[in-house]
């Protein structure tokens, strides 16, 4: 077969993918001629953030390199203009040349949208396509405080934006729209987007309309906003979006519309004229994303060949190149009449997802945080799958479909009425029942009536069987528990709008989050009180009147009313000295009981209220700190003797914990942390049961975390090794810090971890280092404030723990 | 009415409270407000717990034994056949005031 002639106008990743299938399919049938106005060939231009934020070098992005053009005979025109094109004489002409086609392809790509501002033309404005413009701005980004200011929050703009914050320049976007990426996002992601980005240091302004590009010399100087704002920078990125290049295709006579018109072979208005790519216009569509593209790329392929295939346009997703930003959108997620909306968030986490589904079918999906399942999702939409028969489960992805799923309504309706469903209260099924027939048709309404699930709250879930199976779907299954009455937001909810709001102070909780009491009640307070202190340490003040009376009162109140004192013994070390002066302060105020605990320390059980400035002071005057035997915070970290006496002992299990137990004493956490050090496998200090054990080994330190030994018994799960202690000591702060910022309140670590996966907490605190440093200092910042003994401090105000007035000679009068 | 001076207002943390000693054992002020005070047995009828312990919220107290809430300006607990005794106050220039032949009366009863 004779080599027939294909000239090619645009070396792209469409017309590059066309002739890979062409080659493949017919090696040696066509003699090529490709010309491109940039002087390079075929590089993956979807990889340009990543080569402008320094993570991907250009040689990285290369798809086709001399070698491939050379080893299938393409001649090579590059950095030459194609000047027009003759489509009768079937002629290409170049600015160095004509060349005669066979067939031609045109894959002329897309420009860049210049807004047409005044002072659009000044040097210094650019926009955002090509390896130029890249290196432009990495350029630019060389001058140390460099601004720059990009206009558009699409896709392109904010990975322009990112890339060059990481090169260092000061970043400013400006959308004209309210949220970011609102042709992809809904409001929700593109808040936790703008979040994460001015996280970043990126400076966003959504809403905001460009007026005039100011200019200095012929330079750009800055950007003017119709309210009046300036924005200095010295480079002004445009990425507002894209337009099919077609010019030289018009001129060639061509149909033509917003793009170069093509039917479903590529075939443009002339039969040896074919055209793929940003430039075209198919059944009214332009595109801009790269699959559709590669589909085009496959069926001009087999046009060429004679085979016949037809372009069909599919649904599209798209996936932003942020490193650390991880979203997704596909489908069509606009709210309408029809349609319904799962949704999941954890703000902790930082996770949005939104499922849009429409009769049975999934039509849409935004997701944010976690887009790990995104393709399974997109399969959904794109298949147009029925879903019905998994809508229940559908959010969580993948892992959670198919196998036999056991109907827990069914164990809670066999259960005969004496059935004990609340073991703290002793409340059994009837009791809940009849108090449900009698009107109590929620959770809060039945914990009222017969407190069942209103002390530890493990048997809510089974309450809320019971209201289901007793009311049938009258009941609506909450999907998120409220804090308490106070509020309609969950634990996470609050969490994650105290860090996005800002919000620095129990009032503005109340205030912007819509409380409906006038400042909460005994359940919500403590919760917002830590949430505040640990998000904001240095601006918000821990609220004693907010804590519960043995936080308050730094001492645990008994069943009659008077507290036990528990002075810290580091690691469970003490002296001669420091026994003697607990012995002194049992007798000296009279302390009915004392008693050995199982954190290695002694408790003063019985002190009277009043006495306990006077106790502290005593013990404080030993050099004896408060234990923190009341607080959620950490408690004690016990130790074996390790390699000091022990002859099987690997390591300095004592020191270890006598150093960890110094830096985290006086930290508040969602609930109490209690620690062990292990000197060898043998396990001593039964650290595999603790929230944080480490047991010592001969090559170093095995770090488990998520162990408990009351309401339920686990094993601790391996975090990490440690080589070295000071590394055992990171991973341990690491993680303390990490469930400080995102556990729910009262949710021991291993409910934490059991919520967010161990994965997650290890790819935080042990794979990457500079998390596990953030983490460290921010906990650090924390302790520079909490880090000291309250005993000392309440001993100072021994007055406010005496009655404020005493009557009793006045009534006897 | 007689009216005995107690405290300062200031003495009292703002959504806290402080006892007073009084014959027939200890009545708990509840600083609800900036200018509200509310008096009420320090003892909950329940168990026994220390309610000038508790958190204070609304007008309300939260006993910190077993979580029973009372209403400050009845006395009733919430959800609970139970009320705790409680004391008309007034607050005078800063001045927290009991009516004290009330308690007199009641120890003489």
């Amino acid at each position: 077969m004779s080599t027939r002639k294909l000239v090619v106008i645009g070396a792209g990743m469409a017309s590059g993918r066309a002739l890979e299938h062409l080659f493949e399919a017919a090696p040696g049938q066509w003699d090529v001629t490709l010309f491109n106005a940039e002087p390079r060939g075929n590089y993956n231009r979807i990889m340009l953030s990543p080569v402008l934020s320094g993570e991907k070098s250009y040689g990285e992005i290369v798809i086709h390199d001399d070698d491939w053009y050379a080893q299938h005979g393409v001649t090579c025109r590059f950095g030459e203009k194609v000047l027009s094109i003759d489509a009768d004489a079937k002629l290409v002409e170049g600015e160095k040349g004509v060349v005669p086609y066979d067939k031609l392809l045109i894959a002329t790509g897309s420009t860049p949208f210049i807004v047409p501002l005044p002072g659009h033309d000044l040097d210094g404005v650019i926009a955002y396509r090509d390896l130029e413009d890249t290196n432009r701005m990495i350029d630019a980004a060389a001058t140390p405080g460099a601004r720059v200011v990009v206009i558009g929050g699409g896709l392109l703009g904010l990975e322009a934006a990112a890339g060059l914050r990481l090169r260092g320049m000061e970043v400013t976007v400006v959308h004209l729209m309210g949220h970011l990426m609102d042709r992809q996002l809904d409001e929700s992601a593109g808040f936790l987007l703008r979040k994460s980005l001015e996280s970043r240091g990126i400076d966003i302004r959504c809403g905001a309309n460009s007026k005039e590009i100011l200019g200095e010399n012929g330079k750009v100087r800055a950007l003017l906003l119709d309210d009046g704002t300036e924005l200095s920078c010295d480079l002004l990125v445009m990425a507002v979006g894209i337009r099919p290049n077609i010019a030289l295709a018009k001129e060639a006579g061509l149909a033509t519309g917003r793009g170069i018109h093509v039917d479903g072979q590529m075939i443009t208005s002339n039969a040896d004229i074919l055209s793929v790519g940003e430039c075209i216009e198919h059944d009214g569509a332009v595109f801009g994303l790269v699959a559709p593209l590669y589909d085009q790329a496959k069926v001009a392929a087999q046009t060429l060949l004679g085979t016949h295939a037809t372009f069909v346009q599919k649904q599209l997703s798209t996936k932003l190149k942020v490193t650390g930003c991880d979203l997704f959108s596909a489908g069509d997620f606009a709210e309408g009449d029809g349609r319904e909306d799962i949704v999941f968030r954890d703000p902790g986490r930082g996770i949005y997802k939104r499922l849009v589904i429409e009769g049975h079918r999934l039509i849409g999906a935004v997701m944010y945080g976690d887009t790990a399942d995104s393709n399974w999702f997109f399969g959904l939409i794109r298949d147009g799958t029925d879903i019905d028969d998994m809508r229940e489960t559908l959010i969580f992805g993948p892992a959670y479909q198919g196998g036999a799923s056991a109907d827990p309504l069914s164990a809670v309706a066999a259960l005969p009425p004496e059935a004990e469903i609340c073991g703290c209260n002793g409340i059994c099924k009837g009791t809940i029942t009849d108090a449900i027939a009698g009107g109590a048709t929620d959770l809060g309404a039945v914990r009222a009536q017969t407190k069942a699930s209103a002390s530890c709250g493990t048997c809510t879930g089974l309450v809320e069987q019971l209201l289901q199976v007793t009311l049938g779907d009258a009941f609506q299954m909450p999907a998120a528990q409220p804090i308490c009455g106070c509020c309609d937001l969950s634990h996470e909810d609050v969490r994650r709008l105290i860090k996005a709001q800002e919000l620095k102070s129990q009032e503005a909780v109340w205030q912007e989050l819509g409380w409906k009491t006038r400042n909460g009640c005994h359940v919500c307070r403590p919760a917002v009180n830590f949430y505040l202190l640990a998000d904001w340490p240095l601006e918000y003040r821990d609220d004693p009147q907010s804590r519960f009376v043995n936080e308050r009162k730094h001492a645990n109140i008994q069943k009659d009313g008077t507290f036990s004192v528990v002075p810290r013994m580091w690691g469970g070390i003490t002296t001669p000295a420091e026994l003697r002066a607990i012995a002194d302060a049992a007798e000296k105020y009279a302390v009915p009981t004392v008693k050995v605990t199982g954190g290695q320390r002694i408790d003063l059980l019985g002190v009277k209220g009043e006495d306990l400035p006077g106790i502290w002071a005593d013990l404080n005057a030993a050099g004896l700190v408060s234990g923190h035997a009341y607080s959620k915070g950490l408690r004690t970290v016990k130790t074996c003797v390790g390699t000091d006496h022990c002859r099987f002992g690997t390591q300095d299990s004592t020191g270890l914990g006598v150093k960890l137990e110094q830096i985290l004493w006086g930290s508040w956490t969602p609930h109490k942390v209690k620690l062990a050090v292990s000197g060898c496998p043998r396990n001593c200090a039964e650290a595999t049961c603790k929230d944080v054990g480490i047991v010592c080994v001969d090559s170093g330190y095995q770090v488990g975390v998520g162990g408990a030994a009351g309401m339920d018994v686990k094993e601790t799960e391996r975090l990490g090794d440690a080589a070295t202690e000071q590394e055992a000591i990171d991973l341990t702060v690491a993680f303390i810090q990490l469930y400080r910022e995102n556990a729910k309140y009262l949710d021991r670590p291993y409910k934490w971890v059991a919520k967010v996966g161990l994965d997650w907490v290890k790819a935080r605190v042990v794979d990457d280092l500079d998390e596990r440093a953030r983490l460290i200092a921010a906990f650090d910042l924390s302790q520079s404030i909490y880090r000291k003994d309250p005993w000392a401090e309440e001993a100072k105000r021994a007055p406010a723990f005496q009655p404020v007035a005493d009557l009793t000679l006045e009534a006897a009068e | 009415m007689s009216w005995i001076d107690l405290c300062a207002i200031d003495d009292i943390p703002l959504r806290g409270a402080r006892r007073i000693k009084t014959a027939q054992g200890c009545v708990a002020l509840f600083r609800t407000g900036d200018t509200e005070v509310f008096a009420a047995a320090d003892r909950c009828p329940h168990k026994g717990g220390p309610l000038s312990e508790g958190i204070v919220h609304g007008q309300s107290v939260t006993c910190p034994l077993h979580n029973m809430v009372f209403d400050l300006t009845t006395g009733q607990a919430r959800g609970e056949a139970m009320q705790i005794q409680t004391h008309a106050l007034r607050i005078e220039d800063g001045r927290v005031l009991i009516d004290g032949a009330k308690l007199r009366a009641r120890s003489a009863a």
